[in-house]
């Protein structure tokens, strides 16, 4: 039965097959750049969001300097009653190291949540240069891990990281403070700790994140290195970064650490807050655009369905005498719609992927993004799902109209009318 | 006597707007198997009007229609096109053929929607229906490159399709020659008398009516002489 109507529906489609390509075109046109700018803006995202997100620890494990909670008058047997009134508390610099490293580590082996951990230390040097002190800040690192979670090796864009690790008492530089200091790989750099400590350092690498102000003051040396540099023991470490499985559970696992390890843990989306909101402005952009043009696309399919009716008045009362009923009408106009959403959301999604690796060949070469050669793009299949969701829920609603009123259309005014 | 097969009781219909007026008063008439009738009247006397009521496509009337013995009131529009595909055969003035569609096609339409038969026996019945009528060789044209006479031809063998109960036309020769009109009328007759077909053609030609065995004449909405 509804293999007739298909019939029907197509000798009707070829009848008028220019207005019909014109119509299906316009989904074409609508899914491909839907497709297209929602792949292109997803990998720009992706992109900006790597940026950061990727090189940022999604718990990271510290000991932030304040004041300590636990007051010597609050521990005081004879004032427990009282309501105690401390005047002037100061932060106390006693430690930023972690406690009970090794512990930690043995936990964060077993936890099956976490993806990874690298640990490391952060302090403050001055660079010296001549007579010039330049303040930075240096991160001892496990070359290792911070490749493997945090893309480390990516960013530096001359010299090896894992020289870090061969070459003793080596360094990385950040390209702008690689820049100020002058020096180039297989220089020798002065560092000064805040505690007075001097150490040469040879220079092994340059390091380049993308964000200017960070690779001006930033730089790495492996852990055993920032150790020995800072005068410390070889079981100091300053931070513990943790990546997850599962990016969203951070803010609940840091808080689960801090309890646990009795120290801070930050989790990302607190750190990073202003990047989500980012995305989702961008995506946001992205699909009203999308079905701003799919709409546009779908009052097409309605005016010419609708001249198509106005055309075929005659068929349609003709099918209706000879014992087609309103319901049959309605699925023949339903039909040639969803044929032109279907033959057009098809195609739209072809060209859209077309797009998209037109897009991903144009080359991009920017100073800040070392890594970066072409324009990003995310081929995710959830796009091109949606655009062929789209068109046939578009073509449906453009068609729904027309075709109920020619299910309406009285056969008798039409034949009397002549 | 013969079986009935459409029967009419106290047809009535006014149109409303802008004011009453009686279209159709008091109809009642039955027709049986076999019968040749043809209406006829002035224009405007609702001749036309009491058609499309009796082919079910107009359904705001009052009063009883019966075809085949089924009260055609409180069916719904689905049911009612069943009734159309399945008992009525139509022959308009017009030969309202689908320009889409290639002549067999159009004469297979009706037959594919009934669904009785395979495609291919619907096929065999229409080319036997298009031999009949003698334009076998045109299956193949598309329904526009035929001349207003075959075009007619067609509409009557698309209206045989599923061999009905009842053929209904109207004005079939209306907008045909004489010699078209001839053929046209020695189909009907044909059908009449060798098949055994029922018909009910509306028509305002005295001559064509004067040769079918009834005549119901019609005046002002009312039937002045059967």
């Amino acid at each position: 039965m509804s293999s007739l109507l298909i019939k029907i529906a197509k000798e009707l489609l070829l009848a008028r097959w220019k207005q019909t390509l014109v119509a299906a075109i316009g989904v074409t046109f609508s899914i491909s750049m839907f497709v297209a700018l929602l792949s292109f803006m997803n990998g720009l995202n992706d992109l900006l969001d790597g940026l950061i997100l990727n090189r940022t620890a999604h718990v990271r494990i510290y000991n932030e300097i304040k004041p300590s909670k636990n007051q010597a008058i609050n521990l005081s047997s004879q004032f427990q009653k009282s309501h105690n009134f401390i005047n002037s508390i100061k932060s106390s610099s006693s430690r930023l190291s972690i406690y009970n490293t090794e512990h930690i580590f043995e936990i964060l082996d077993k936890d099956k949540r976490v993806l990874g951990y690298a640990p490391k230390i952060s302090a403050q040097v001055f660079f010296t240069y001549g007579t010039l002190a330049i303040t930075g800040a240096i991160n001892g690192i496990d070359v290792t891990a911070e490749s493997k979670l945090f893309s480390f090796k990516d960013y530096v864009t001359a010299g090896n990281a894992a020289d870090l690790k061969n070459v003793p008492n080596s360094i990385i530089l950040g390209k702008g403070l690689a820049e100020k200091l002058m020096a180039n790989i297989g220089d020798v750099v002065q560092i000064n700790t805040t505690d007075g400590n001097l150490m040469p350092l040879k220079v092994v690498g340059v390091f380049q994140s993308g964000l200017q102000d960070l690779d001006k003051v930033q730089s790495y040396s492996s852990i055993a290195t920032a150790q020995k540099l800072m005068g410390k023991s070889n079981n100091y470490l300053t931070d513990i970064q943790v990546k997850l499985i599962d990016i969203k559970q951070a803010p609940k696992i840091a808080k689960e650490y801090a309890a646990l390890f009795d120290c801070d843990a930050e989790d990302i989306q607190t750190a990073n807050s202003q990047f989500e909101t980012g995305s989702t402005v961008r995506t946001i952009i992205s699909y009203s655009v999308g079905v701003v043009l799919l709409i546009v696309a779908g009052f097409g399919i309605y005016n010419i369905l609708n001249m198509l009716i106005y055309e075929k008045m005659d068929t349609i009362a003709i099918l209706k005498a000879t014992g087609f009923s309103g319901s049959d009408v309605k699925k023949i106009f339903i039909y040639i719609a969803l044929s032109i959403g279907i033959f057009g959301g098809l195609l739209g999604v072809l060209f859209g992927f077309g797009f998209s690796v037109i897009i991903d060949n144009i080359p991009f070469n920017t100073p800040s993004l070392p890594t970066i050669k072409t324009f990003p793009i995310n081929y995710k299949a959830l796009y091109y799902l949606i655009g062929i969701v789209f068109s046939l829920v578009t073509t449906y609603m453009a068609g729904f109209f027309p075709a109920r009123k020619a299910s309406k259309i009285d056969p008798v005014n039409i034949i009397r009318g002549k | 006597m013969s079986e009935i097969i459409l029967s009419a009781k106290n047809i009535n219909k006014s149109f409303h707007d802008p004011v009453d007026v009686k279209i159709l008063s008091d109809i009642s008439f039955e027709i049986t198997k076999g019968e040749f009738v043809s209406v006829i009247g002035k224009s405007g006397c609702g001749k036309s009007t009491l058609l499309y009521i009796l082919s079910t496509m107009d359904t705001d009337y009052e009063g009883d229609l019966y075809i085949n013995n089924e009260l055609m009131k409180n069916k719904k529009e689905s049911e009612l096109a069943i009734v159309r595909n399945e008992y009525i055969g139509f022959v308009f003035q017009f030969h309202y053929l689908l320009n889409e569609f290639n002549v067999l096609e159009n004469v297979m339409l009706p037959g594919l929607k009934l669904n009785k038969y395979s495609k291919e026996e619907v096929e065999y019945r229409a080319m036997e229906k298009l031999k009949m009528l003698g334009i076998e060789n045109e299956a193949l044209k598309k329904a526009n490159q035929l001349s207003g006479g075959q075009k007619q031809r067609v509409s009557i063998a698309r209206s045989l399709i599923n061999d009905p109960l009842i053929i209904m036309g109207d004005e079939p020769t209306g907008n045909l020659d004489n010699k078209n009109s001839l053929i046209v009328f020695d189909i009907f007759k044909e059908l009449a008398e060798v098949y055994n077909q029922t018909l009910l053609i509306v028509t305002h030609d005295q001559s064509f009516a004067a040769n079918t065995k009834r005549i119901i004449e019609m005046a002002d909405g009312r039937i002045i002489r059967q």
